[in-house]
């Protein structure tokens, strides 16, 4: 079975705080939310951000909304007050998760 | 008894479009119930920008643009009882007041009633700063503003004000002063601060709730997007919320824009914490009642934290970049080529900086300061055709920023190839550092104009 691209199976936002960065992805449909939970892992999202020096990856998970969270501290190079990077706010890298390969679901 | 109250907001940052408001203004206008609407117009700098504009001049400091928001809106809102609440206010809430008094002499509705809530600027307090800041702050403080909460609105809105004009107050205490003024809620009514305080928290960024920043052609259509409309909340005495938008606009309001902007800059779900209570989103789930329409349910709260957040802006950083473009046949190998002179040239001139290095169109958005993501990259993206070499910088000293920009135009005679397009910018990088205050150290109050 060929990975997928999880763009086609879920939507996601960033946020930033700080130099903390928060991304919600959530998938399209319901049915696919245990798949997303069980694929899209802490250690997949630290290592899709791992050119960085990124501290702690924190997920809550929220079954609700059909959706994870994700929390990556000092993932945005000093943040929008210290970062001489182009996207300074880190909004861009929701689609650096979305981007990631997953095994596909059932 | 009030039966539903409508909230919208007209705009969610300070260069948002002012001409939105009007079709917000106007469908509210057409609604049963008391109505209101707000301007979200600050960020973690905005507050800094304005309190050193109010340092050069002291009729300034207010939101840049506070009054190209205002004036396409205020007629239809005091002629229909909309009240208008902003933090717009910024760092001179009672500047703007006084040119909004002045403005409205000699009109119909000279005597509207505007109210400022201050309090949250503590450069201007006698609050003993040392107390609460950071020990070590990198730059020159230039201003202290505490995020504070909904009662200085609730306050001026019993009051009878048309238009409130805040400073600091957190975003979506914009929403919870006027649903507590106008349900009368208890400050200390958790889950019905927490319903507010989604309300406000899902409206704060105005059409970012509604189909603005959402589109991926494909995967995730939005319909009339260059007309996406302002974010409407009607909401029940009993906490129930509805979000729509307004008449007549584009964008669309589904489970999946509500979704986004719900989680929206929030760490743990279950607690996040702002002045009026702290929410916990993490029963929270929504619910397509009408095209449209979405209701939020399962949103409650917790007490308020004891402590406020508030920010110190912070000056002495300058923010430099130049760029130069290399197109077709050879572009990447010709920019990398560039991106190894500037380098060397950048090691020779200035050896204690590090340059930014991206090239847009291979590797920018997703880099890193080491440009390990950029390397990963290049190697792979021979085939691109058009590419744009970017270097930046962020440091003290701002006559050398400029020597280093120069420096990087001159590729344009000692580079590769084909370089073309050379843009240099350097601007003032206004920093920002947060501490914790105790509430009861920080007072609002109430002015009147």
């Amino acid at each position: 079975m060929t990975d997928v691209l999880l763009c086609d199976y879920a939507h996601a936002r960033a946020g930033d705080k700080g130099n903390t960065l928060s991304v919600a992805v959530f998938a399209f449909s319901d049915e696919h939310y245990a798949w997303l939970a069980n694929e899209l892992t802490c250690e997949r999202v630290a290592a899709c951000l791992n050119h960085r020096a990124i501290g702690t990856v924190k997920r809550y998970e929220l079954p609700n909304l059909g959706g994870l969270n994700f929390v990556v501290e000092n993932a945005l190079e000093g943040g929008v007050n210290a970062s001489p990077g182009l996207d300074r706010h880190g909004k861009s890298l929701s689609y650096a998760l979305l981007g990631l390969r997953l095994p596909p679901p059932d | 008894m009030t039966t539903t109250v409508h909230i919208g907001c007209g705009a969610g940052f300070a260069n948002d479009r002012p001409d939105a408001a009007l079709a917000l203004a106007n469908d509210l206008a057409g609604r049963d119930g008391r109505r209101f609407l707000f301007f979200e117009l600050l960020a973690e700098r905005t507050l800094a920008e304005a309190q050193l504009r109010r340092l050069n001049d002291a009729q300034s400091g207010y939101a840049l643009r506070l009054f190209d928001f205002l004036e396409p809106v205020l007629e239809t809102c005091l002629d229909t009882g909309i009240a208008i609440v902003t933090n717009g206010g910024a760092a001179n809430p009672t500047a703007a007041a006084t040119r909004l008094r002045q403005q409205l002499q000699g009109t119909r509705h000279a005597s509207a009633r505007i109210a400022c809530v201050l309090g949250d600027d503590l450069l201007d307090s006698d609050i003993d700063l040392q107390q609460w800041l950071p020990a070590q702050l990198d730059g020159e403080v230039v201003s202290v503003n505490v995020y504070s909460g909904a009662d200085g609105i609730v306050q001026a809105l019993d009051q009878g004000a048309d238009i409130v004009l805040c400073g600091r107050v957190a975003d979506p205490s914009l929403a919870v002063g006027p649903l507590r003024h106008a349900f009368g809620w208890q400050a200390d009514d958790w889950d019905r601060i927490a319903q507010a305080t989604a309300v406000g928290h899902l409206l704060e960024c105005c059409t970012q709730v509604s189909g603005g920043y959402f589109a991926h052609p494909g995967l995730k259509d939005v319909p009339d997007l260059a007309n996406v409309g302002c974010p409407i909340a009607s909401v029940s005495a009993e906490g129930q919320i509805v979000i729509g938008k307004a008449a007549g606009t584009g964008g669309c309001v589904t489970e999946r824009t509500v979704k986004e902007q719900l989680l929206y800059e929030v760490h743990d779900p279950a607690s996040y914490l702002t002045p009026d209570v702290v929410m916990d989103l993490s029963q929270a789930h929504v619910r397509q009642v009408a095209t449209n329409q979405v209701a939020v349910e399962g949103v409650r709260g917790k007490p308020r934290p004891t402590h406020l957040k508030g920010l110190v802006g912070l000056r002495g950083k300058w923010f430099a970049e130049a760029e130069i473009s290399y197109a077709g046949p050879g572009a990447v190998v010709r920019a990398a080529l560039a991106h190894d002179i500037l380098l060397q040239r950048c090691a020779k001139l200035a050896p204690q900086l590090t340059p930014w290095i991206d090239v847009i169109g291979v590797a920018s958005l997703f880099n890193d300061a080491g440009g390990q993501w950029l390397q990963r990259h290049l190697a792979q993206a021979a085939d691109c055709q058009d590419v744009r070499l970017r270097i930046s910088f962020l440091n003290r000293d701002k006559a050398l920023l400029e020597r280093l920009l120069l420096d990087a135009e001159s590729l344009y005679t000692n580079g590769p190839a084909g370089g073309g397009g050379v843009r240099r910018h350097i601007g003032e990088s206004l920093g920002t550092a947060s501490f914790l205050i105790e509430r009861t150290a920080v007072r609002q109050q109430l002015e009147w104009f």
